[in-house]
């Protein structure tokens, strides 16, 4: 039986839109399993992106219980939490969000450097997991020189470098073709998949359902249905 | 971190340039103008430094700054003389006439009469001519610059003027005079040529007045305390007594309390410094906005608000000291420019600190405008699109 990697109970979440008020998570129950790809579906608006703030520590929730690796997020020192953030999490977003300033190798050396390691051992660490993604003669470029498949994979390398327990993915592949979607999923599912690190997969692309193990639907707020995927073809 | 801060700074090349541009503006206009200023400052009071030799000026006790003469009698000479801790005590003359031009039209002139024996108080440097000749009849020594525009010798034809020479000769208040010697004076405040002569000849010369002693210069016996002298003075006599240090003192304060200078000047510090910090701040606000984005997806990633705010001072401070260094530069380039004309120019080093105190604010306010947005800043808006 595999250990719980996220635990959410009862999750709310209100935000204040103008005078009315937007219940963006309606009393969420959802668990995610170490070793596991849990890709998150719905139409747009129907919570998400709230949801997998929560789990990530980045956003707190009004009432309800999240933990990560059994421990409560919400219930620990603002340092604490951050220090987890650091030390545990791995994100990637829609829009990539690389420095645009920074080299590759700089970009995907970020998360040691903020767990307080080595500029050079960082950036070692950093060039083997861009050779990883199949980056490892574009290390000196800056983001701008690369295509947005390959600025996903730089993303996909900064996200996993810090050996993180969880990854958080926001439409990793919205913003990319078909094709180049593809291959960030298998970089996903091959590289950053492991026994004791768990992966939740914002999406609303229908052609990369395959590649989860669970698929939890969500609408209106609520997780109304979870279901397991049926292997890619 | 600190490296990731710079390179961020350093990568938008366009924002990077026009927040050093707005530093540097409000750095140069900070430290250019009071330059300006306080070189005026000094000329107010050159007169005094250039006359080097005596310790101590004895004057009327209610004279406020050197141009304000009001005259003694010839007789308090001696009263100074009899004070004891006084060395040598010689009188200056000093005063305004006309002097009339072969065409016939009139110059505003400063007259300085200078002790007959001994010539103490004359000009620093001599072009042409000696000192010693103002012992000739009639013999007066014109500064170069009066002696080159506005004592010339006028064109009877139009074309240009030619300067005064040697031996020529000039119509004081219906006197003769004739030019021995032409000095170099340090330029003061009021811009009328300065002749000199002595001083029983700048009495004949000038209008006829019952009193005609401007000042009473003294040299003090060596190891006096000079202002215990000054004191002594002013009870043996009733006369005010001041150091040389002291009357230049009293004369630029004169001038920065009675006169729109400091005003003008102080307005145009203050407008470089507001246009400086509204260019800087703005654009050093704005590099932060646009860059929100990634100070979000650091914060995301577990990087602390001490650590951000550690970063953006660190850019703050980057910039400044670029901004700074390039200001003082660009004015001491100005002022190297400028060292033969007109302009009044002086950079002592307390000007650098003005200045840099200046820059320092801007940047400091600049940081802290983008340092309230990052702190208040929501990581979760990484997933926004
Ligand atoms: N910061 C916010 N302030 C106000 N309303 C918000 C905020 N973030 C999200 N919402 C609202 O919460 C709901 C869920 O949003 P989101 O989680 O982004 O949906 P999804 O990612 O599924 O498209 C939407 O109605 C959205 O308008
Ligand atoms: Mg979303």
């Amino acid at each position: 039986m595999p250990e719980v990697a996220v635990s959410c109970q009862q999750l709310l979440k209100v935000f204040d839109a103008g005078d009315q008020q937007v219940i963006a998570l309606d009393h969420v129950d959802l668990e995610i399993l170490q070793g596991e790809l849990l890709m998150l579906v719905g139409p747009s608006g129907c919570g998400k992106t709230t949801l997998i703030s929560v789990i990530a520590g980045i956003l707190d929730q009004d009432a309800g219980v999240c933990e990560l690796f059994g421990q409560n997020l919400a219930a620990m020192r603002s340092k604490d939490k951050l220090r987890f953030r650091a030390q545990h999490i791995g994100f990637v977003f829609q829009a990539f969000n690389l420095l645009p300033a920074l080299t590759l190798t700089e970009n995907v050396s970020v998360p040691l450097i903020i767990n307080g390691v080595k500029r050079s051992i960082a950036e070692r660490k950093a060039q083997e997991i861009l050779a990883a993604v199949g980056l490892g003669k574009r290390m000196g470029n800056l983001p701008a020189q690369l295509s947005g498949g390959q600025q996903q994979r730089v993303a996909i390398a900064r996200a996993l470098v810090h050996s993180p327990k969880l990854i958080v993915c926001d439409e990793p592949t919205s913003a990319l073709d078909h094709e180049t979607g593809q291959t960030v999923m298998h970089l996903l599912k091959d590289v950053a998949m492991q026994q004791d690190r768990a992966l939740v997969i914002v999406t609303h692309d229908a052609r990369i359902f395959g590649f989860a193990d669970r698929i939890a639907e969500m609408d209106d707020g609520r997780v109304i249905n979870v279901r397991a995927a049926t292997p890619n073809v | 971190m600190y490296r990731i801060a710079l390179k961020m700074l350093m990568g938008d090349t366009g924002k990077y340039v026009g927040i050093i541009m707005g530093l540097t503006f409000a750095s140069l206009i900070m430290t250019q103008q009071p330059a300006i200023f306080i070189g005026l400052m000094a000329r107010t009071y050159s007169f005094i430094s250039d006359v080097g030799q005596p310790d101590i000026w004895v004057m009327d006790d209610k004279v406020q700054f050197i141009d304000d003469i009001k005259p003694l009698q010839d007789t308090e000479l001696y009263s100074v003389r009899g004070i004891a801790g006084v060395d040598w005590a010689v009188p200056l003359y000093k005063g305004l006439l006309k002097a009339r031009l072969a065409d016939g039209t009139f110059q505003t002139c400063n007259l300085v009469g200078l002790d007959d024996t001994t010539l103490i108080g004359g000009p620093p440097y001599m072009l042409n001519g000696q000192l010693k000749d103002l012992r000739r009849s009639d013999s007066i020594i014109v500064d170069v610059d009066g002696a080159t525009t506005k004592l010339a010798k006028p064109a009877l034809h139009g074309g240009a003027s030619t300067p005064l020479q040697l031996d020529d000769v000039l119509e004081l208040n219906d006197h003769r005079a004739i030019v021995v010697g032409i000095a170099r004076t340090t330029r003061t405040f009021q811009s009328q040529p300065v002749i000199y002569t002595t001083y029983s000849r700048a009495k004949s010369f000038a209008p006829r007045e019952r009193k005609s002693l401007s000042f009473v210069l003294v040299k003090a016996r060596p190891g006096q305390n000079l202002h215990e002298l000054t004191q002594r003075i002013h009870a043996g006599t009733g006369l005010a007594a001041y150091t040389s240090e002291e009357f230049q003192t009293l004369t630029y304060q004169y001038f920065i309390k009675n006169t729109g200078i400091p005003i003008n000047f102080g307005m145009s510090v203050l407008l470089g410094f507001i246009v400086g910090a509204a260019i800087a701040g703005q654009t050093f606000y704005n590099f932060t906005l646009e860059n929100i984005r990634q100070f979000g997806v650091l914060k995301a990633m577990g990087t602390s608000n001490l650590t951000l705010l550690r970063m953006i001072l660190l850019q703050a401070l980057m910039v400044g000291t670029i901004g700074y260094g390039m200001g003082v530069g660009l004015t001491a380039l100005f002022g190297y420019s400028m060292r033969n004309s007109v302009l009044a120019f002086k950079f002592p080093w307390q000007l650098l600190v003005f200045s840099g105190a200046g820059v320092s604010l801007i940047c400091m306010f600049a940081a802290l405008i983008s340092i309230i947005k990052v702190l208040r800043l929501e990581p979760a808006i990484v997933f926004k699109g």
